[in-house]
């Protein structure tokens, strides 16, 4: 391999001539591109889009909730607005955001492949996803929906007078996109790694996203047939789930949650990724317990498709069940917990710098320790019958979702933005917008837990006039943290055409992606790399330039074939 | 209420100290996780901060005695906190024996109450306090949650089955209650106010303006409008089983097992007869499905229930006797 | 379009090729199981909790039907196997004849299905509003295709049916959503494999597939025995649930 040294330091860096942004021009170029970089940013705009869609609602409930009379939307207009609103962000856009956007640009460069392992698969799952996005903006505009994104039944099939049917059909639909993206990140993990990249080397981000993958192809599926049989209950008057017909509603829930649990996984579980990727990076030290921290990843994967029932502990189910499920919920918050304790040990002995994704580690690391362990409050029987459908609930899958997925991603796309487009992003503006979510997301979300543990249930457009003090804390809290959602999109986007030019190895860090061009050629590398190194590991890689103390190994030997 | 800034509901019923306690005890375990962490990293991140650009860290990659310790000590303290909370579950899910039974019914988008003596009341509950309290809910349409954050207790109400609830008052007052699972268009006003009173006060209340029938009456009247009176007869010489002492005994079917005769059973035997057969008896009840309303089925079950203490007939009794001769 | 052992950009040898394809076959079946899996379940539970209505629902199938459509599809299998084993050894000559006859057998399925649905539609069997269960007892002429002593069978079946749950034709209607929901989906997967096989049959013929390269016709044959593993699943389930005594 031939590129060799490329901090910052040098003078005046150049973009590479060729590279996968302008290897070919025209909307046909990019429409049918098999590039999976290209297929990452066609994501990148569209969960973008679907991301603001979610906002707009989001902002519309803050706003409407300022008062406790409610003085801006209507009942139905508000039920509809947190619908699409959760529909939007958790099946359009936090589903997809990590995985199909930076696992897909990343995997194969941090594997050492030319791309995934189904090119015209991966192109075919982006497709999918729009036109599961079109139905289900076609039921926003016309007549909206207003089931809540858990379409109980029978309320969604039989009662809803909403534009139920499209909306269902489109997140059937989506969920294939998200089956094949899956599909195709596993095969690819087996597959297509470079020589010497073991499964012990790969970055932490690739285990992450190979346990994300199981989750999908596992529990898709699941949503997919039970969504289609409740859109034909919905067209047709099939029953299974009307108990006017002898159906079970209940059944429902065990077939929704069956994969709706899991998808909280699908969301967070790549996040974790990209900030066991921040960590070491920043702190420039290998992660502690690398080997515990894949093995979590994979643990929280398989523990979490047997916890769903905990959705449903105030349904009438059996107690035993109840007690079997609350256990293996707090079985499935061990793993959690020795990440967290992992990432934290890493930064001990470190060299830690605060470059913007670092930081969002940090938020990272605070907001899902709240999340984390407000889920036990949750998964405790005794807590959840007073705390169950609260905002007790809403604030802590926020904390999770939000504050953990949506964190990780920001954080990622900070990191490996120079490595998307070959420039840097503006640091101070940068560092000032990581520091502005922290704080609006806390101050939206924070007192939503106390309301809820004061007992006002979600998805209320009306509230008892003793929970306005923290509903108005909330809103301040959601306008702050509007602008500290729009100033990312803002300079990155400017920054992709007019930032500085990074080089290959900005920060640096150790990954095969960082050894290829920024932006890298369509074909990610020029030869296939070997690997000799661990996953993490500075002192034997020379060729990020620096200081290692007195190191035997200091010869060139590694890096090199 | 109380401060402008309150942080607990307040506490009045059996469950609310339980749950607070139990709230509490999670809260400050993590706390002190939560404080940990933030401190460590905080500490960390200030004494390993890069002092010169090329700087990188130190060799350390792992440590399996500190992964054994984080892994099994957290677990420790979260089995304690499931064995606890499933302690305070268990008892929240088993009714204790004679309880005041209320009926509740939950319809898009309104909670219809009715006590045991018959009075009905649309989105107010009153009740007495320190008695042990039994709602048992049916819903006419979607799944609806009855809750009340005082007493730190809800439950679903699902279509086409009895889920039921139990506390105990400890506290004089009024009380919001709310529904708490999305339902539809005014979900967020499907709700109103428990009032918890002195017993003597809640005798008052029930015995004033007595202008509502108690359902077991109203039942009585059913039981006999639908016809039900032709064959199950209290002597026990009808076509069919006599119902005096069933409610709450064991019923022997023909099959041979025995099911406890509660409120599902009867539910079921009104809606779909055929289900389970008496033993000793044909299979020529017709079903009532769509002739009677949840409201009525609660009114015939009332009136079951009134002839618990009714004497069993020797031949002929729907429940099972106490040794099970098979015939 | 790619020529005999044409290797794609992404991979460096045509054995890492092979080995991607199968594994996202397999990988793709598992999906499968789980999507056939979630209406399975639903299957499951309304058939205990419904045991007398799906009894007669399955009691108005024709296990004739039926249980021919299984042997069509175990021999479709078998030749499926054929042509897999004519590609790995080198007979080319056979592969499109294999292959012909894999289609053709589900071409048949497809014939006995259609025979089994227009009969559904016909004795108002269909879910919806016009769904009847006792359709053919009650107007014995509209159901010109069963003998006298047929509808004497179901006429008794069904009283006994009614006895033990009023509400059958209801819980009936559940057992055909089951039956159409199931049966439905499994030929949708048919007729992706039939196309499959078309588009294989066409390369074939070209001579494309040799022992070093016939990764498509291994793949397309694992997606064929699955779709008829789903049958095999089927047809006692749908079928045999309690036949007439």
């Amino acid at each position: 391999m031939s590129t060799v040294s490329t901090t910052n330091t040098g003078p005046a860096l150049k973009l590479p001539e060729k590279h996968y942004l302008n290897a070919t021009y025209g909307i046909r170029s990019w429409l049918l591109t098999t590039d999976h970089k290209r297929i990452a940013l066609l994501y990148l705009a569209s969960v973008t889009f679907f991301f603001f869609i979610g906002g707009f609602f989001a902002m519309m409930i803050r706003l409407h909730l300022l008062t406790p009379s409610g003085y801006l939307l209507s009942a139905d207009t508000y039920n509809r607005m947190f619908t699409m609103h959760g529909v939007a962000m958790i099946f359009f856009f936090l589903i997809p955001s990590i995985p199909a956007v930076l696992g897909n640009f990343l995997i194969p460069l941090m594997i050492g492949a030319k791309d995934l392992a189904f090119p015209k698969i991966n192109l075919l799952s982006w497709y999918i996803y729009v036109v599961g996005g079109a139905f289900t903006l076609y039921s926003m505009v016309t007549g909206g929906l207003d089931t809540g994104w858990t379409f109980y039944t029978p309320l969604s099939t039989v009662y809803s007078n909403s534009a139920v049917a499209p909306a269902v059909v489109g997140v059937f639909i989506t969920g294939f996109s998200s089956i094949l993206t899956g599909l195709n990140f596993l095969v690819t993990v087996h597959t297509m790694r470079a020589p010497g990249m073991t499964w012990f080397r790969l970055p932490l981000f690739v285990w992450a996203h190979y346990a994300t993958s199981v989750v999908m192809i596992l529990g898709t599926p699941v949503i997919a047939i039970t969504l289609g049989l409740a859109a034909m209950e919905r067209l047709f008057g099939l029953g299974f789930f009307n108990p006017a017909m002898g159906g079970d509603p209940i059944l429902f829930q065990h077939l929704f949650w069956f994969y709706s649990h899991p998808a909280v996984y699908i969301m967070i579980l790549p996040s974790m990724g990209v900030i066991s990727e921040l960590i070491p990076t920043f702190a420039r030290k290998k992660l502690f317990g690398y080997h515990f921290v894949a093995a979590a990843s994979l643990a929280i994967a398989v523990i979490g498709f047997l916890v769903w029932t905990h959705h449903m502990f105030l349904t009438g189910q059996s107690t035993y069940a109840a007690l079997a499920f609350s256990f293996l919920t707090f079985l499935v918050a061990i793993p959690s917990a020795v990440k967290v304790f992992n990432w934290t040990a890493t930064l001990f002995g470190g060299s830690i710098s605060f470059d913007t994704p670092m930081l969002y580690a940090f938020g990272f690391l605070g907001l899902f320790l709240i999340g984390g362990l407000t889920g036990l409050f949750l998964g405790c029987l005794g807590v959840d019958m007073h705390v169950h459908d609260t905002y007790f609930v809403v604030a802590h899958f926020h904390y999770i979702m939000v504050g953990g997925a949506v964190m990780g991603y920001l954080g990622g796309l900070h990191f490996w933005w120079p490595k998307i487009t070959g420039r840097m992003y503006p640091e101070w503006l940068a560092r000032i917008a990581a520091l502005v979510l922290f704080v609006g997301f806390n101050l939206t979300f924070f007192p939503q837990f106390v309301i809820g543990y004061l007992g006002m249930p979600r998805r209320y457009h009306v509230y008892p006039p003793e929970f306005q003090v923290y509903n108005v804390m909330s809103t301040a809290g959601a306008s702050i943290l509007a602008i500290g959602y729009l100033l990312p999109m803002v300079y990155l986007t400017w920054a992709a055409f007019y930032g500085k030019v990074a080089g290959n190895n900005p920060w640096p860090a150790t990954g095969l992606e960082w050894t290829t061009p920024s932006p890298p050629p369509t074909e990610n590398f020029e030869v296939t790399p070997v690997v000799t190194w661990e996953a993490y590991d500075f002192h034997n890689r020379p060729d990020l330039g620096l200081d290692v103390p007195g190191h035997p190994e200091i010869t060139p030997a590694h890096g090199h074939d | 209420m109380q401060s402008p800034l309150p942080f607990f509901p307040e506490q009045a019923s059996n469950f609310a100290g339980h749950v607070d306690a139990l709230f509490l005890f999670i809260l400050l375990t993590c706390l002190f996780f939560a404080v940990l962490v933030t401190v460590l990293a905080t500490y960390a991140a200030f004494k390993y901060r890069r002092t010169s650009p090329g700087e990188v860290g130190s060799l350390g990659e792992g440590n399996t005695l500190l992964e054994i310790g984080w892994t099994v000590i957290p677990l420790g303290i979260a089995l304690v906190m499931f064995a606890w909370g499933a302690v305070v579950y268990v008892n929240f899910r088993t009714p204790p024996k004679d309880t005041l039974d209320i009926y509740v019914v939950g319809k898009q988008w309104m909670w219809k109450l009715q006590q045991p003596n018959g009075k009905r009341e649309i989105n107010e509950l009153h009740i007495p306090l320190n008695r042990d309290i039994k709602l048992i809910m049916g819903s006419e349409d979607v799944i609806h949650n009855f809750y009340v954050p005082a007493f730190r207790a809800k439950m679903d109400v699902v279509p086409g089955r009895y889920n039921t609830l139990w506390f105990r008052p400890t506290k004089i007052g009024k009380y919001h209650f709310f529904c708490s699972q999305y339902c539809g268009t005014n979900h967020a006003v499907m709700g109103g106010w428990v009032t918890v009173m002195d017993p003597a006060e809640y005798a008052a209340w029930l015995s004033d303006e007595a202008g509502d029938v108690n359902p077991a009456s109203a039942g009585e009247k059913l039981f006999t409008q639908l016809a039900c009176n032709t064959c199950h007869l209290g002597n026990g010489t009808g076509r069919a089983p006599s119902l005096n002492g069933v409610y709450g005994g064991k019923v022997l079917l023909a099959d041979g097992t025995t099911v406890t005769a509660d409120d599902a059973y009867i539910r079921e035997s009104i809606l779909q007869p055929k289900a389970k057969i008496v033993a000793g008896y044909q299979p020529v009840m017709p079903t009532f499905q769509g002739l009677v309303t949840e409201e009525q089925i609660l009114n015939l079950t009332a009136y079951i229930k009134s002839l618990q203490s009714q004497p069993v007939p020797a031949k002929g009794a729907g429940v099972a006797p106490a040794t099970t001769g098979k015939k | 379009m790619h020529r005999t052992g044409a290797l794609y950009g992404q991979f460096n040898t045509l054995e890492q090729q092979k080995d991607t394809a199968s594994l996202g076959m397999w990988i793709f079946l598992v999906t499968e199981v789980m999507f056939f899996g979630g209406i399975m379940l639903a299957y499951t539970i309304n058939r205990h909790t419904y045991f007398h209505a799906f009894a007669m629902g399955s009691n108005t199938l024709s296990i004739q039907l039926g249980g021919f459509n299984t042997v069509v599809l175990l021999a479709s299998s078998f030749t499926m196997a054929m042509a897999v084993w004519s590609a790995q050894s080198g007979k080319k000559k056979l592969i499109p004849m294999f292959l012909t006859l894999t289609i053709l057998l589900g071409f048949v399925f497809f014939g006995v299905k259609y025979i089994e649905y227009a009969q559904k539609f016909h004795h108002h069997l269909v879910p919806g509003r016009n769904f009847d269960i006792t359709y053919c007892v009650n107007n014995p002429s509209k159901c010109e295709d069963m003998s006298a002593e047929e509808l004497d069978i179901e006429r008794r079946e069904l009283a006994d049916a009614m006895e033990a749950d009023p509400h059958l034709n209801a819980h009936a209607q559940l057992y055909y959503s089951a039956y159409f929901g199931m049966t439905g989906l499994h030929a949708l997967h048919m007729v992706i494999g039939a196309g499959l096989l078309l588009w294989l049959l066409r390369n074939s013929l070209s001579g494309m597939y040799t022992p070093e390269w016939n990764t498509p016709v291994d793949i397309v044959g694992l997606y064929w025995h699955f779709v008829d593993i789903v049958w095999i699943y089927l047809f006692p389930l749908l079928y045999l649930i309690d036949r007439h005594k």
